[in-house]
Formats: C-alpha cells, sequence, structure tokens
C-alpha cells in the first residue's frame, strides 16, 4: 500500500500535505499525533470513504479506483474499524458478521455463518451473536465490527481511533484482540492515542500534525528520542501522566 | 337508518371498491415512493435531480387534477387504456394510476426524512464492507428508515384512503360515489346517510393509524 503526495482540502482548510506513506505486506503501522492533524482523514483516503485532491494511492501497486463496482470489490478488500463501531443497529451480531460475505463475496450462508461464528469466538463474544448491537457493552460492540471487517478476509485493515470512544475497562480487550491480529501477521494501520499499543504493536510509528506527517520511526527510537520538536513537545504532554 | 339499511348492498359495493382502490395504490405507491426516495439520494446527479423534478411536480398538483388527467386526458384524449371493454376495471387501474403518482411523492418525502434518521456511520460501514450504493440503500439503509418512519407512513396512508373519494372525478364508482348517487335520490335522512358514510371512513381509517403505531414500538430500531 502506497500514498504519493497526497493532498487534501476541506475547504480552505489544507488538511493532508503532501502525504507519502508505504506499508508493507504484514506490517503494523500505528500514526499517532495531535487531534485535528490529519490522521483520521488519511486514515479514510485509503479506502476512498474520503476523497483526494491531488496524488496517487496504490494498493498492490493497481490505483485506488474513483467509483462504482471497482470501487467497492476494493473495499471488500480493506477492513475498516471505526471509532464509534457503526454495527448495523437491525441486525444482530452475527448477521452483521455475515453480511459482507452474503452480499459481496456471495459465500453460501451455511459457510458464511460458520466463519461468522469462528470470528466471534476468536474475538471473545460467539455468546452474543444473536444479540443486537445495542444490547452489547462498546468494548463488544468493537470487536464484532473487528470480527466483521475480518469477514471479509482483507488484504490490509484500518483502525480509525478504535478505541476511543470506549470506557477505559474496555480499551484493553479490544487492544488485545488487535495485537493478535498484528502478531498473525495481518497487514495494519491504527490511528489511535493509545501509546502502550504503540509501543508493544507496531513496526513503525508514524507522527502526524498540521497534515503532515513530521516524524517516522521505529517505535523504541521514536518514543525514547524523537527527532522533531513537534514530536518531542507532544510526547512530554501526554507521557507525563 | 333506514336509507342506510335499504341501500346496504350499493354502500358495502362502495366501500369495498374504495378498500380496493386503496389497498392497490397502497402498495404501488410503496413501491414507487421507495425508487423515488433512492433516487433523491443517490450519488449520480441526473438521478438525484430527475427525483426531484418528480416530486416536487406531482405533490405540488392537486389530486383532482392529476386524476382529471388520467381520466380525460390519458384515457379520452391519449387513448391510453387497459381494457376499452371494460369500463370498470378500466376506471379503476386509471384511478390507480392517479392515486400512486400522487402518493408515491409524500411515502418519497417522508421515507427520505426517515433516511436522514440513520446515522451517516451506518452508510459508512456499509461501504466499507464493500455493498454497492443500490446494495447498501436496500441492506442497511432503507430497513432502518422504514422503521423510523413507520407512523407518518400510516398518515399517508390515511391520507390516500380518504383521497380516494377524489376518484368520483375520473368517474369510477367508490363509497363517495354512491353517497353522492344517494344524497341526490333521497328525499329525507340526509344526516344519516352522511354520518353512515363518515363512520364508514373511520372504520377504515382508524385501524391504520393503530397498527402503524404498534408496529413503530415494535419494529423500533435501538442505537
Amino acid at each position: 500500500m502506497a500514498l504519493e503526495n497526497v493532498n487534501k482540502h476541506f475547504g480552505e482548510l489544507h488538511v493532508l500535505k503532501d502525504i507519502n506513506l508505504e506499508v508493507a505486506h504484514g506490517e503494523v503501522v500505528v500514526v499517532i499525533g495531535p487531534s485535528g492533524g490529519g490522521k483520521s482523514t488519511l486514515c479514510r483516503t485509503i479506502n476512498r470513504l474520503e476523497t483526494i485532491d491531488s496524488g496517487t494511492i496504490t494498493l498492490d501497486g493497481e490505483p485506488l479506483p474513483a467509483e462504482g463496482k471497482a470501487l467497492a470489490r476494493l473495499r471488500a478488500d480493506v477492513g475498516m474499524v471505526f471509532q464509534s463501531f457503526n454495527l448495523f443497529a437491525h441486525r444482530t451480531i452475527l448477521q452483521n458478521v455475515t453480511l459482507g460475505p452474503l452480499k459481496v463475496r456471495k459465500v453460501p450462508r451455511e459457510e458464511a455463518d460458520k466463519e461468522a461464528m469462528e470470528l466471534l469466538d476468536r474475538v471473545g463474544i460467539a455468546a452474543q451473536a444473536a444479540k443486537y448491537p445495542a444490547q452489547l457493552s462498546g468494548g463488544q460492540q468493537q470487536r464484532a465490527a473487528i470480527a466483521r471487517a475480518l469477514a471479509m478476509k482483507p488484504k490490509l485493515m484500518l483502525f480509525d481511533e478504535p478505541t476511543s470512544a470506549l470506557d477505559p475497562e474496555m480499551v484493553a480487550e479490544v487492544l488485545e484482540v488487535m495485537t493478535g491480529l498484528a502478531e498473525a501477521g495481518m497487514t495494519m494501520i491504527v490511528v489511535t492515542h493509545e501509546m502502550g499499543f504503540a509501543r508493544s504493536a507496531a513496526r513503525r510509528v508514524v507522527f502526524m500534525a498540521d497534515g503532515q506527517i513530521v516524524e517516522e520511526a521505529a517505535p523504541e527510537s521514536f518514543f525514547t528520542a524523537p527527532s522533531s520538536d513537534r514530536a518531542r513537545d507532544f510526547l512530554s504532554k501526554i507521557l507525563r501522566h | 337508518m333506514e336509507a342506510l339499511f335499504d341501500n346496504r348492498e350499493a354502500i358495502l359495493a362502495g366501500f369495498w371498491a374504495t378498500i380496493r382502490l386503496a389497498a392497490m395504490s397502497a402498495l404501488l405507491s410503496l413501491v414507487l415512493g421507495t425508487l423515488l426516495a433512492a433516487l433523491r439520494v443517490a450519488p449520480v446527479p441526473v438521478l438525484r435531480w430527475s427525483g426531484t423534478v418528480y416530486v416536487n411536480v406531482l405533490r405540488n398538483t392537486p389530486l383532482t387534477l392529476v386524476l382529471l388527467f388520467c381520466s380525460l386526458g390519458i384515457s379520452n384524449t391519449l387513448q391510453l387504456n387497459f381494457d376499452v371493454y371494460d369500463p370498470s376495471f378500466n376506471g379503476y387501474w386509471l384511478a390507480i394510476v392517479g392515486l400512486t403518482a400522487y402518493t408515491a411523492t409524500f411515502v418519497c418525502e417522508t421515507l427520505r426524512s426517515g433516511i436522514n434518521t440513520v446515522p451517516l456511520g451506518q452508510a459508512e460501514a456499509a461501504r466499507a464492507i464493500g455493498l454497492t450504493f443500490f446494495q447498501s440503500m436496500r441492506l442497511v439503509i432503507l430497513p432502518q428508515a422504514f422503521r423510523a418512519v413507520i407512523t407518518p407512513l400510516g398518515s399517508v396512508l390515511i391520507a390516500l384512503t380518504k383521497n380516494t373519494t377524489v376518484v368520483i372525478v375520473a368517474g369510477y364508482a367508490e363509497a363517495a360515489f354512491v353517497m353522492k348517487e344517494m344524497l341526490y335520490e333521497s328525499t329525507g335522512g340526509t344526516l344519516e346517510i352522511f354520518l353512515g358514510f363518515a363512520l364508514g371512513f373511520v372504520v377504515l381509517t382508524l385501524p391504520i393509524g393503530f397498527l402503524t403505531g404498534r408496529l413503530a414500538r415494535r419494529l423500533e430500531v435501538k442505537r
């Protein structure tokens, strides 16, 4: 996955400034930085939930399709986990997980159900399969959302602040699932404020501020010796507590 | 009461015609209204634009005019008919064309307000797993939008049931036509004839409100 000279504006606001980023197969990249720095927007451009003004984004060497069936196919290959879970409110957890496989991948119902139950078991909520999203805790909902994304057998998973809307107690259960995924070799781009996760699971940390990638480094060197003032300033503020 | 009792067969036949008109138009306008709503939120400007034009023209035209156009314009002038040898059958379907074309715009606008109650994240999640626009409409957005607007849709159907009486201008005999004939021919009992027919409509429409109210509570989407 590669971004080259990507630019995006929201009206007057230049939210992404000449972004260049490459992510290799099996790599886990954590994007951190202050709010409003363009992290989420970057994440959303990769499956084209946000369009870009200039530059190119390629997946496996192919540029992102602009619209239509080809775009839908691309999105099926890129899993996305949202801050606010976005589980389909009128469907049970199991139906949430099987919808994509049934309607996009055209997997037979029995197989889709079986695989979905395995995934729900893997994220530890198989017992909740018949419930509706509103009946689950935030942590359970987010784990269900991860299972829904995994059900499409994605090449790449995007996490857009997956733990920011959760009670502190539930952050751990979601991070555990994500750590498991990282260890299993999934290619992941994670936007997060969880520095512990960035330290332990990331291959590389990308620090973004004011729409630019300010710094890219291995987690250990980033957290112990950030090279830019902006990153030093950011880290001093969040690591003080 | 005598006037009503003596004409009970004509009255029942009139209300049966009303029910058939209302039921078929309701079904077809739900289908057409859903399609129109999908057009009005479609990502393609031409589709959005055509949906908007249709809704704004039909919704702002009096139903009487629409039905007159169906009977006099489409049938008499343009000679487009369902069956020229069966005036009753022909009148029934022409009336349904008019009622459906008109009511669908209200279904569309009701449904569109329902679509606005569905959080944006639902559509994003649907797109993110690779569903196309029409799949995410059909599988994710519209099911939730419908549940949000069952009660106002009930009001649209109640209005439709009462609007069937306007078909009188298109020459199809339903309840209002029977009442008109009875008032015309009767020598007394005007009030009871009116009350009898009014009660008939209450009997038809009250359950719609009751049932849609219950359905709305039962199918409510918990967030």
